[in-house]
């Protein structure tokens, strides 16, 4: 099992939980975080006092998956999220150890 | 209308009986000159409608208009002290009105300050009588009861310190603007008013050209707040820290809120339902317009993008600017004094303060101090003598500009010293970090 971990633009959102769910996940989570990485931030400048943001707004989201979904996963998110400009995002793939459904106490691949 | 043709029927059909209301009637109003008691007849009912309505009006520039329009532009922190500040003012200058801002403001006296006649309002009547009812009117505005006068006065009182409080904004001590509040309305802005717009007035006798409070207010108000800003120091932080607006929306409202209330204040001074309101409703309109493109402009070459504070910030610095010209100009010269206002307060309050160093943290001084100034100068070359029946001269505005910025400075400078040396100005360095709203308040908005 994996846990896939991506940092995806805010407006991407919908069109992931679409092509993810197509290739066969049965849940996500959702955060909006802040980061920076190679796009940097932005300048709003209010009666002529510039600030400097240097914190991008984006979307993370986790999916844990078995591992003949990962392949599937990350292409799905790599094709939709893609816009090919600066500030894209990232894909992370860890190692999953144990997983519980907390309603019924299965583990790992049926709690998935 | 009908009641118009009526008198004139009954006049006409019983002269022995109306003889005695006949006579009273030729005589002319403006010969009065000190508030006095006439019948209920005198009264225009399209006057007191119009400022009934725009009493309304300008009491909703200030709560809630101006307190959103502030209340958007600072922290989060201290968003409930910056409402706060516009609504207890409102409160207490209602109060001071009543004690003896109205009269010393609004009555006979002197060159600089009106009597004690009118203290708590003595004086202001209604009497009903079966035949005729009698009423106290205002030697200013003979035509409405002086109840409907006094109270259009008083929200214009309550308005002008209420616009300083974007200058001291983020860190004084409420206690404290309680205390400034209530000297500067007794002691600036009573005597401002008598010395402009009551006859007796100094600066009234000279021909000082001022339709709806620019010097009065606006620039009374302007002076204050660099006044305050210069006293109390710069916010902890200011120019390294970010102290964006935490809420554009909020100021976008409130400046549609102080636009139309504006009508109140411009048209309403005209104190009747005539041409001049008509008049004077239309200028504003169009500086306005003027100036809040003008801004959005000089904005949009000099920093590349026209920002939502900037076209709001324009707005109100063009309906500062046509205060005092309302009345008197025609719509071109107002889209000339809008497209002025919005340039310059533009430098004023983006570059001029940066040069100066000064944290007038809401640019108090920056829209109202000189989009005042410009507009008074500005009445004095524009003044149409068709539309005014006056004359007026630039020299003249410049006497008014002059006494209202130094009169004004010096004793609100005066006022501010003695707090800080009393019970203190400024809240604690911990106080200010931590917001006003849950210190000074203990309350929060998330």
């Amino acid at each position: 099992m994996k846990l896939v971990t991506a940092i995806i633009k805010p407006f991407k959102l919908d069109d992931v939980r679409k092509a993810i769910s197509d290739v066969g996940v049965q849940g996500i989570t959702v955060t909006e975080v802040r980061g920076f990485g190679r796009q940097r931030g932005h300048t709003e400048i209010y009666r002529g006092a510039e600030y400097v943001v240097e914190f991008v707004p984006k979307t993370k989201i986790e999916i844990a998956v078995e591992n003949a979904l990962v392949e599937p996963v990350i292409d799905a998110i790599h094709k939709t999220a893609q816009t090919g400009k600066v500030g894209d995002g990232k894909i992370f793939v860890f190692e999953l150890t144990q997983v519980v459904r907390i309603r019924t106490g299965e583990r790992d691949g049926s709690a998935i | 209308m009908i009641k118009l043709f009526r008198r004139l029927c009954l006049a006409w059909l019983a002269p022995a009986l109306y003889a005695p209301l006949a006579w009273a009637d030729d005589a002319p109003a403006a010969a009065l000159t000190a508030p006095a008691v006439i019948g209920a007849d005198k009264i225009s009912a399209g006057d007191t409608a119009w400022m009934l309505t725009s009493t309304a009006l300008v009491l909703m520039m200030c709560v809630p208009g101006l307190a959103l329009f502030y209340g958007g532009m600072v922290r989060k922190k201290n968003v409930l002290a910056t409402l706060m500040q516009s609504f207890a003012c409102t409160c207490v200058v209602t109060l001071l009105w009543w004690l003896i801002g109205y009269s010393w403001a609004f009555t006979p006296g002197n060159g600089f300050i009106g009597g004690a006649s009118r203290a708590l309002f003595e004086g202001v009547t209604f009497i009903h009588g079966d035949a005729s009812s009698t009423l106290s009117v205002s030697h200013l505005a003979p035509t409405i009861p002086e109840t409907v006068y006094l109270m259009f006065q008083m929200t214009f009182a309550i308005i002008t310190p209420a616009l300083i409080a974007g200058a001291f904004a983020d860190r004084m001590k409420f206690s404290a603007m309680l205390v400034f509040v209530s000297a500067w309305s007794l002691l600036v802005y009573a005597p401002i008013a008598h010395m402009v717009w009551e006859p007796t007035g100094w600066l009234n006798a000279a021909g000082v050209l001022d339709y709806a409070g620019g010097t009065v207010v606006h620039i009374n108000a302007g002076v204050a707040g660099l006044a305050s800003c210069l006293v109390l120091g710069k916010r902890l932080g200011y120019g390294r820290e970010r102290m964006q607006p935490h809420n554009l929306t909020l100021t976008l409202i409130g400046a549609s809120l102080l636009w139309v209330g504006w009508f109140g204040f411009n048209a309403g001074s005209a104190v009747a339902a005539d041409g001049r309101a008509g008049m004077a409703m239309l200028t504003t309109q169009m500086a306005t317009g003027a100036a809040a493109l003008g801004w959005m402009f000089s904005e949009w070459v000099s920093k590349g993008k026209p920002s939502v504070l900037g076209i709001a910030s324009g707005a109100v610095a063009g309906l500062v600017a046509v205060t005092p010209a309302s009345g008197f100009v025609g719509p071109s010269a107002a889209v000339v004094i809008g497209i002025a206002a919005g340039v310059i307060c533009y430098f004023a309050a983006t570059s001029l303060k940066h040069w100066f160093g000064y944290d007038d943290s809401l640019d108090a001084f920056g829209v109202h101090g000189i989009g005042g100034i410009v507009g008074a100068l500005l009445t004095g070359v524009f003044v149409s003598k068709q539309i005014s029946g006056m004359d007026g001269s630039l020299l003249t505005q410049l006497k008014g500009v002059a006494t209202t910025v130094i009169y004004g400075f010096v004793v609100s400078f005066a006022i501010l010293k003695i707090i800080d040396m009393t019970i203190g100005l400024r809240v604690t360095e911990e106080q200010e970090r931590e917001g006003l709203d849950i210190s000074l308040h203990g309350e929060s908005i998330e």
